[in-house]
Order: C-alpha cells, then sequence, then structure tokens
C-alpha cells in the first residue's frame, strides 16, 4: 500500500476476512479524587469502567453501527479503535496488525492513514482559521502522500467535488458554510489519505433532518465508489437502519446485542433492544400502545451487579442478579447477552 | 394579591367572547443591525384553543423558537416585536410592560426550555425554587405551598418526593431534572405551556418517558401546549394540530395527521420523506437539495423557491399567503385557483 495517493483505491466488495477486530476490549478511567484528597480523606481510588469485554468484528466494506444512549461506551470504543485512548484490557488489530499496546500504532504509520474519523461537532472539528482547503490537505501533508503543491491543490479540488461541494471552496473558511457544508468539509478531509476505514461518531446528530439525509446518502454513495468500510456511531434507531449492515447495542459499556441489522430490527432479541425500538417515537401514528421504559441508566461507577440491565428489565429474575451473562448465539444468527432468551424464557417478538 | 384578582377577572371574561386561549395574529420579529433590519418572524398567525396542542416544527433558523419566545415575552434584545399582536384569552400581552408579563409568565403561561440543567437555579435546592414559584403567583402558605410542590414531584414522577424536595438540581439526572422542570412550569397551573424542545437533550428512552408525562398532564389538567421541537416524531406522539415554520414564515398548519400522511407544501412533504424512519431497510432517503437560506439572503417570492421541485415564474416573483387546501393550510402557489 504505498504510492497510492492520487489514485482512488478501487471499490472492494465484502469479504469475509475481518478487517478490524477486537477482542474482549476494556477501557476504565481513573476518576479518584486527587491524590493528597485519598490520603486525607482515606478515600479510596475509583475505576470507571467505560467499556469492558466488548469484542466485535468489522468486514471490509461492510457497516457496523454502534448504538446506545449516553454514557453507554460507544464513543469511548470509537476513540479507541482510532487510538485515542489505549485500551485497559483487551486486544484491537487491523487487518491482523496489532493496535492494542503501546507504540505499536507509530511502527505502522500506515494504519493512521488507513484509517479515519469524522466527528459529531462539525463546528467544533474544523479549525476556524484555516481555510477550508488547508483544513482538507492536512492529512496528504501529514501523511506525505503528495509533494507538489500543484497536485495537492488539484486533489482538494476533487475530494471537495466527491463530497458536493465546488474547488472553488478550498479559498473559504468554515464560518462562511452551513452545518451540513461543514460536516461534507469534514468527510473530505477524512478521505484526504484514501482511508478504507472510517469511524463516524454520531456524524449527523448536529444536524437538521433535511441535511441528515444529504449526508447520510453522501456516506453511502461514498462507500460504494470508494469500497468504504465504516463504524458508525449513533444513539438514533431510524438512522442506524438506514445506514447499516449490522448493529451493535451497547448498555453499561458492554455489548448486550450483536446481530444483522435486518435481524435486529425485524426480531429484537434482548429486552433492552426491544426497549430501545420502543421508545421510537411513532411517526406513523399507527395509535399502538407503547410500552414507555420505566427507570433510567444506573451511575456506571456503581453498576449493578449480574446483569447490568435487570433493575429496568421486566423478565428479570434471581440469575439476572446474580450472574453476568455472556453474549451467547441464537438461533437467528444474532448475539444476545441475556439469561432470559438464552434459557428460552423469552422468545422473540 | 390584588392582581391576583384582576388575573381572575380577566379568565372570568374571557370565555364569553369565545376568543381561542392564545392568538398570534401577523406576529413579526426584527432583529436590528447595522447592514439593516434581519425579520427573524414574518407575518406569523395561528391560535391555540384550550387544552389544545400545537406542535411548531421548523429546522434551525426557521424562527420556531423564537415565535415561542416572541409570545412569553422573552425575546433577547435586540431583537423585538415589530407588528403584530399576541393575545391570551382575549388580551393582548405583547406590549405589557415587563412587571405585567412577569405575573403572567409561571402563572397563566408556564415554559419549559430544552437544557433542564440551565433553566434550575444551581444554589437553590428545587424545594426552594418550587416554593418560591408558587408563592409568586397563589394566595397559599409557606407551608402549603411545599406541601403542593411535593404534590407536584409526585406528579411528574419523582420517587420519594418528600426527601427529594430537598435535593440540589446537580443531585439529580438529566430525566428527573427535566421532570422538575415541567413540575415547576406547571405548579401555578397555567393553561397555556411553552415547551422549547423539551425532549431534544435526552435520550431516547427517558424522551418517551417524559412525552408520555406531559401528553397525561396536558390533558389531566386541560393545559394547552405550544410544543416547538425540530423532531416529528415527538410531534406525531403528542400535537392535535402542527405548523411547519420555514425560514420564519409557516409554511403548512393543520391537523397532526393530515400534515404527516398528507402533507400539501413541497416542504412538508421533503421533510417528511427525509426522516428516516424503522422498517425501511436500507432505502435511499429522499432529501431536500441545498439548505434553509440565511435571514440576510431570503429570496424573492416563496422562500422555499430555490429548493422545491415543483417551483414556476410565480414562486420565483410573488410571496404565497397560507389558504386553505383540503384538511390543511398551506402557503403554496401550486394549489392557487388556476393550477
Amino acid at each position: 500500500m504505498s504510492a497510492v495517493a492520487s489514485t482512488v483505491a478501487p471499490a472492494r466488495k465484502a469479504t469475509d476476512a475481518p478487517l478490524l477486530e477486537l477482542t474482549d476490549v476494556g477501557r476504565d478511567f481513573d476518576v479518584s479524587k486527587p491524590w493528597l484528597n485519598r490520603v486525607l480523606e482515606s478515600a479510596p481510588r475509583l475505576l470507571l469502567r467505560a467499556v469492558d469485554g466488548v469484542s466485535f468484528s468489522i468486514r471490509r466494506g461492510e457497516t457496523l453501527a454502534l448504538v446506545g444512549e449516553s454514557g453507554c461506551g460507544k464513543s469511548t470504543v470509537a476513540r479507541l479503535i482510532v487510538g485515542l485512548y489505549a485500551p485497559s484490557r483487551g486486544g484491537i488489530t487491523f487487518e491482523g496488525v496489532d493496535l492494542s499496546t503501546p507504540g505499536s500504532r507509530e511502527s505502522a504509520p500506515q494504519i493512521r492513514r488507513r484509517m479515519q474519523m469524522i466527528f459529531q461537532d462539525p463546528y467544533a472539528s474544523l479549525n476556524p482559521r484555516w481555510r477550508v482547503g488547508r483544513i482538507i490537505a492536512e492529512p496528504i501533508r501529514v501523511n506525505r502522500l503528495l509533494a507538489d503543491e500543484a497536485a495537492i491543490g488539484a486533489r482538494v479540488g476533487e475530494l471537495l467535488r466527491q463530497v458536493g461541494l465546488t474547488p472553488e471552496d478550498a479559498d473559504k473558511f468554515p464560518h462562511e458554510f452551513s452545518g451540513g457544508q461543514r460536516q461534507r468539509i469534514s468527510i473530505a478531509r477524512a478521505l484526504s489519505s484514501n482511508p478504507e476505514f472510517l469511524v463516524c461518531d454520531e456524524p449527523t446528530s448536529a444536524l437538521d433532518v433535511s441535511v441528515q439525509a444529504q449526508i447520510l446518502n453522501l456516506m453511502k454513495d461514498l462507500q460504494q465508489r470508494l469500497g468504504l468500510t465504516y463504524l458508525f456511531i449513533s444513539h438514533n434507531l431510524a438512522v442506524v437502519a438506514h445506514i447499516s449492515d449490522r448493529v451493535g447495542v451497547m448498555y453499561l459499556g458492554r455489548l448486550v446485542e450483536l446481530a444483522d441489522a435486518k435481524t435486529l430490527f425485524a426480531a429484537p432479541a434482548h429486552p433492552y433492544t426491544r426497549m430501545l425500538l420502543d421508545a421510537v417515537p411513532d411517526l406513523a401514528m399507527s395509535g399502538s400502545a407503547r410500552t414507555p421504559v420505566a427507570g433510567e441508566v444506573p451511575n456506571p461507577l456503581n453498576p449493578p451487579r449480574g446483569c447490568a440491565f435487570h433493575p429496568r428489565c421486566p423478565f428479570a429474575n434471581a440469575r439476572c442478579e446474580a450472574e453476568r451473562p455472556r453474549l451467547v448465539r441464537t438461533p437467528s444468527g444474532a448475539s444476545v447477552a441475556c439469561h432470559a432468551v438464552e434459557e428460552g424464557r423469552l422468545t422473540a417478538h | 394579591m390584588s392582581e391576583h384578582a384582576t388575573l381572575s377577572e380577566a379568565r372570568g371574561r374571557a370565555p364569553e367572547r369565545a376568543a381561542p386561549l392564545l392568538e398570534v395574529r401577523n406576529l413579526r420579529v426584527e432583529f436590528p443591525t447595522r447592514r439593516g433590519k434581519l425579520v427573524a418572524v414574518d407575518d406569523v398567525s395561528f391560535a391555540i384553543g384550550r387544552g389544545e396542542v400545537l406542535g411548531v416544527v421548523g429546522e434551525s433558523g426557521a424562527g420556531k423558537s423564537l415565535t415561542g419566545m416572541a409570545v412569553i415575552g422573552l425575546l433577547e434584545p435586540p431583537g423585538r416585536i415589530a407588528a403584530g399582536e399576541v393575545r391570551l384569552e382575549g388580551e393582548r400581552i405583547d406590549n405589557l410592560p415587563a412587571d405585567a408579563m412577569r405575573k403572567i409568565r409561571g402563572r397563566r403561561i408556564g415554559a419549559i426550555f430544552q437544557d433542564p440543567l440551565t433553566s434550575l437555579n444551581p444554589l437553590y435546592t428545587i424545594g426552594q425554587q418550587l416554593t418560591e414559584t408558587i408563592l409568586a403567583h397563589l394566595p397559599l402558605s409557606r407551608r402549603e405551598a411545599r406541601e403542593r410542590a411535593i404534590r407536584w414531584l409526585a406528579e411528574v414522577g419523582i420517587p420519594a418526593p418528600e426527601n427529594r424536595i430537598d435535593h440540589y438540581p446537580h443531585q439529580f439526572s438529566g430525566g428527573m431534572r427535566q421532570r422538575v422542570v415541567i413540575a415547576l412550569a406547571l405548579c401555578a397551573e397555567p393553561r397555556l405551556v411553552i415547551a422549547d424542545e423539551p425532549t431534544t437533550a435526552l435520550d431516547v428512552s427517558i424522551q418517551a418517558q417524559i412525552i408520555t408525562l406531559m401528553k397525561r398532564l396536558a390533558s389531566q389538567h386541560g393545559t394547552a401546549v405550544m410544543l416547538v421541537t425540530h423532531d416529528m416524531g415527538v410531534i406525531a406522539e403528542t400535537a392535535d394540530r402542527v405548523a411547519v415554520m420555514y425560514a420564519g414564515r409557516i409554511a403548512e398548519i393543520g391537523p397532526v395527521r393530515d400534515v404527516i400522511h398528507a402533507p400539501k407544501h413541497p416542504y412538508t412533504v421533503g421533510l417528511m420523506s427525509s426522516i428516516p424512519k424503522l422498517g425501511e431497510g436500507r432505502k435511499r432517503l429522499a432529501q431536500i437539495d441545498g439548505s434553509m437560506p440565511r435571514l440576510t439572503a431570503i429570496p424573492r417570492g416563496c422562500a422555499f423557491n430555490p429548493r422545491c421541485p415543483s417551483a414556476f415564474d410565480r414562486c420565483r416573483a410573488e410571496r404565497p399567503e397560507l389558504a386553505a387546501v383540503g384538511a390543511t393550510r398551506a402557503a403554496c402557489w401550486l394549489y392557487a385557483e388556476g393550477r
């Protein structure tokens, strides 16, 4: 994979070899009081398990979505993958190359080029003092993909056209653009190093619906044209249904269900997934009664024993309170971490 | 409590004239700037009946929040009502002096805002904030006010309200805080509540709880609600009628079912089909190209014409007014006579 700078990678089909694989990944954050307080107040060290025991793989060319409510760890997973955080436990491999140990990313410089991220807030993720052309060219310069300025300028123009803007926009500043156009600029920047894999953390959450549709359609087109692989983080199930091939549902730092998008939306297995789907407002106004979900996400500093969802789960029993369920394959091909599903107490909707 | 007496007199008079609870007529909100006036809300008229939930939906910059703020008299200067009038139970309230308006807020119009953390004072317990609001508007003793506050906390679904009443806002989760804000808006039993994006900052499961709660309280207490949101899903679940705003004007207004299932204005049509829905699989979304014009560059004629797939000459020259189209009213030349 060298000297690919100006040639666009040919579209690839989804294959079975995983592009990215996470094995039992965990990340703790130290949220203890400062050392002096700990000594004086004899306060214990406090660890927040933001992500725990998460395993999944993403095949080339597919879109895996992670959904969950705030604080479930989905954005932490995204940051672990791109290397903004180092994992506390577990392994992350990209095409078989280990990324989880410190320094491993530096020894594989190509990885950075091949993996890029799109952030949620297009107002915060673009440098307001840089012209758009410089913003988009930065990954090209950092990775030394093109040497001569004319070639960089041409490439920036090509990228701008690719995301539905014009080459003339390179001379403008971010504030001259609307939210949707800024997100297009973020996408152009992410694409400028010819990546294969994009981590998209809530890329449309800050946008209006009509603009969200434009960005989702653009992302789909680019995926087809460039053979991209996406990890798509979102809290919006309807958006996820439109973009993803497979969906992982997270709750309090753990994966509770991982399934094909079709299976998950047609026959959600885990009680939490069912609850999330029930909570989506009914636009069709079918008038069907919704069961409003009781309770809230517990404090992650003090998660419930056993299955973290048991205090809110209508199907919980003594086993759920004591023993943490593992992800188990169901006959429909989904992986579900739920005793009730495993024991057959709970059948698909 | 003399103002209380005059308020109830006013309320006693209102039904005879059979005025709607809230009537907004030709409202225009302007922001003077160095380069001239920006018109953020332009010629907006609507009414809300007693106990009715009117949804006001639109994308950012459409003027929906400003309309709500104008009604409740909380426009941030230099923004100001430049024309039109707002009537509450038949009485004009847009030109009242600030302290008269303050008495109406809370007592006759409650407000719920998007961010439950910034709508509560972090330095006072929620009990202090609730009793202060109740005492400001109702002739009760401190003790009665506290009892009433506890009753309201129970009503909005806060467990163990007798203990929770002495807690500070930071001791509540986001969803619980929004419940407190709702209690605060409703504790003086106003006839109208302006709710500006009340569920936007909340997670989906909490959102559903808050929508259910607001619906129940509105129907139990006969409170009318002006629900301002960008989320059509929330409108579909909650509202009786909906006004769709675009670039400072109402593009379409009508019963929620008709607007959602058979939208007439091309903007509403585009908006509805661009919303991702469950059960459509990986279908490509319909999209409206372009984006809403800036206030400095609102196109001539119909503001939507540059993005409209069915625009014709008249749309680029003349501005359409709301006119009845089937069950709804739409501001669109497509439905004008002769077309």
